[in-house]
């Protein structure tokens, strides 16, 4: 059944192994240059907070302006859309294509049962696409260590780190449980359609879904998010001012969190707008943002800062825990194909 | 005598229609048995039960004295040529033998290598690029390299021209006599079947209307041909439909 599974199988499997590959070679090429710059801009020798700071911005600022944000940004979309691929190109195809073409005929008929048939076609298969989403998981964490360990690529007012909803599935274990998930929501897709095309659309749509409802839903009930509220002189100058009128100030005390929400409020604890009316104290107080009267009004506000956000400790507990998850869910999936296989009939 | 075949009330039902009901045979061990009836009158259906890709919804079964397709033991026991003999496209002859080999504890490579060398065929050919006929040889050339006690066959000559057919039936007379195997194959044409089986089930209606060996058959009724004798049996059992609807 082994020699079957990788005969059908090896297509397939190479398809996605050379670009892979290719994809790794670039990033084994570059990964000492921008572990040089990390390095060569003082990141792995600051202690003080405030040095760090300065080096850190002076590290992403040569980083922005380099080819590195290519190998960042390329390296998480790969690990993004390898468990569509894994789900609509080994997973639907797997049995359905048997189904489909009428050669599980051919296959049941040999002396080994459809039980064995299956879960032999399911482990080879999904095992091989876990393996590789893992190395390809640690390689992009591997390269992207140094981007991620100064709080993570700037993006306009804040970072995308590792911990961040965009780019958390794209990190540590979480590639494995999407790739096991999609592989056997194609599986088991392929084997309730009966067709390979019906079911690799349903797999597409599904992953989907669950690429924006997991980290929308699932995730934040995982663990209670952590509230920190401390007094706060906003800094027009410098922290981000929303349409709505909020303001957001700029907090690099969290290095590595997941912010959930950062929001300025007043002592009643509402949350704080900006006055509109160009007739109010504050308009003819920050005329000019930058100077003392603008700072000194703001500081007679006694605004607080409260932010929602889940420490950088919790990155692998959180990881774990949705990928489990995601693991039992798989298990779950494979279970129902291969009980379907054993009651299929034509 | 032994039954390689033994089946007590058989019957399955698709909805509240019988596909076939109240079958009750016995298909003696070392026989070439012929099913023949016309289309839709419960043949793929039967022979699907006997091979175990279809489980009953009424009666009892047994094949090569086990349940069918029980496990990897009585797997090995039965060969089995699907309607339409299907095969793997992408794969060489080679690639399907070596599939054999993998899955089948009792797997004769020798006897698979000289049938397709017999039949001028290359191994490294690939399989969808087979004719119809050499398609039909393939899978037969698996289902015999198995080594199985018995052998099934879903009108495996459906697709072929005329003397591909029967060129297919002499080879498969010759192969199972070599063998002592015991063969059940389907069919809706009356003529390959005549030839070849020693022993006949007539099928119509989702109902056995008569089986037994080919000799006593003639002996009992007197008719002139197998051919004759078939086609009494399916035009009563059709007049007797006939009669029911009416009712």
């Amino acid at each position: 059944m082994i020699w079957l599974t990788w005969r059908q199988f090896r297509v397939q499997a190479l398809a996605l192994l050379i670009p892979l590959a290719a994809l790794a070679v670039a990033l084994i090429w570059t990964e000492p240059g921008l572990a040089h710059l990390y390095a060569a801009k003082g990141l792995n020798r600051c202690a003080v907070p405030g040095d760090c700071g300065q080096r850190t911005t002076a590290f992403l600022t040569a980083v922005r302006s380099s080819k590195y944000p290519l190998g960042y940004f390329l390296g998480g979309a790969v690990l993004y859309l390898f468990p569509a691929v894994i789900g609509a190109f080994w997973g639907a195809p797997l049995i359905s294509r048997e189904l489909e073409a009428g050669t599980f005929r051919l296959a049941w008929n040999q002396s080994v049962t459809r039980t064995h048939w299956t879960l032999v076609k399911l482990a080879l298969t999904g095992l091989t696409a876990m393996a590789i989403a893992g190395l390809a998981s640690a390689l992009v964490s591997w390269w992207a260590a140094p981007v991620d360990a100064a709080g993570g690529f700037p993006l306009g007012h804040t970072q995308l780190g590792r911990f961040s909803p965009q780019v958390f599935a794209a990190r540590g274990l979480l590639p494995i449980g999407f790739a096991a998930l999609t592989f056997t929501i194609g599986v088991l897709a392929g084997v309730l359609a009966r067709k390979i095309i019906p079911a690799m659309a349903v797999t597409l749509v599904l992953f989907a879904g669950l690429t924006y409802a997991l980290p929308a839903f699932v995730l934040p009930h995982l663990a209670t998010p952590v509230t920190q509220v401390a007094p706060v002189i906003p800094d027009l100058t410098r922290d981000q001012v929303l349409p709505s009128g909020q303001i957001v100030v700029a907090d690099n005390s969290l290095p590595g969190a997941w912010i959930i929400s950062n929001q300025t409020i007043t002592p009643s604890g509402q949350v704080f707008i900006l006055p509109q009316s160009s007739a109010s104290t504050f308009a003819s107080a920050c005329a000019n943002p930058a100077q003392a009267k603008c700072t000194a009004w703001f500081a007679g506000q006694h605004l607080r800062r409260q932010v929602s956000y889940q420490p950088a400790s919790r990155f692998w507990q959180l990881q774990a825990e949705e990928t489990g998850i995601l693991l039992a869910t798989s298990l779950a999936l494979a279970g129902a194909a291969t009980w379907k296989i054993r009651r299929y009939h034509p | 005598m032994d039954a390689v075949i033994q089946t007590e009330g058989l019957g399955k039902r698709y909805g509240d229609k019988w596909a076939l009901a109240e079958c009750s045979l016995r298909v003696p061990t070392g026989t070439m048995a012929g099913l023949v009836g016309p289309n839709g009158a419960g043949k793929t259906t039967l022979l699907s039960m006997i091979t175990g890709m279809l489980p009953p919804t009424a009666g009892r079964i047994q094949v090569a004295s086990g349940a069918p397709a029980a496990g990897p033991g009585q797997l090995a026991k039965v060969g089995f040529v699907a309607q339409d003999a299907p095969v793997y496209a992408g794969m060489s002859i080679a690639d399907h033998f070596k599939l054999g080999a993998h899955l089948n504890p009792r797997w004769d490579m020798d006897l698979a290598r000289d049938r397709v060398a017999h039949l001028g065929l290359d191994q490294k050919q690939k399989a969808g690029k087979l004719s119809g006929g050499q398609r039909a040889q393939l899978a037969l050339t698996m289902a015999l390299a198995k080594q199985p006690s018995l052998l099934i066959l879903d009108e495996p000559a459906a697709a072929l021209d005329p003397l591909a057919r029967r060129e297919f039936m002499t080879d498969l007379a010759e192969a199972a006599a070599e063998r002592g195997l015991s063969v059940l194959l389907s069919s809706h044409l009356i003529e390959d079947l005549e030839r070849a089986c020693d022993y006949l089930i007539v099928l119509a209606n989702g109902r056995v209307q008569v089986a037994g060996r080919v000799p006593d058959l003639l002996a009992a009724h007197q008719p002139a041909s197998v051919q004759e004798m078939v086609l009494g049996y399916l035009s009563s059992a059709r007049d007797n439909a006939g009669a029911e609807v009416a009712r």
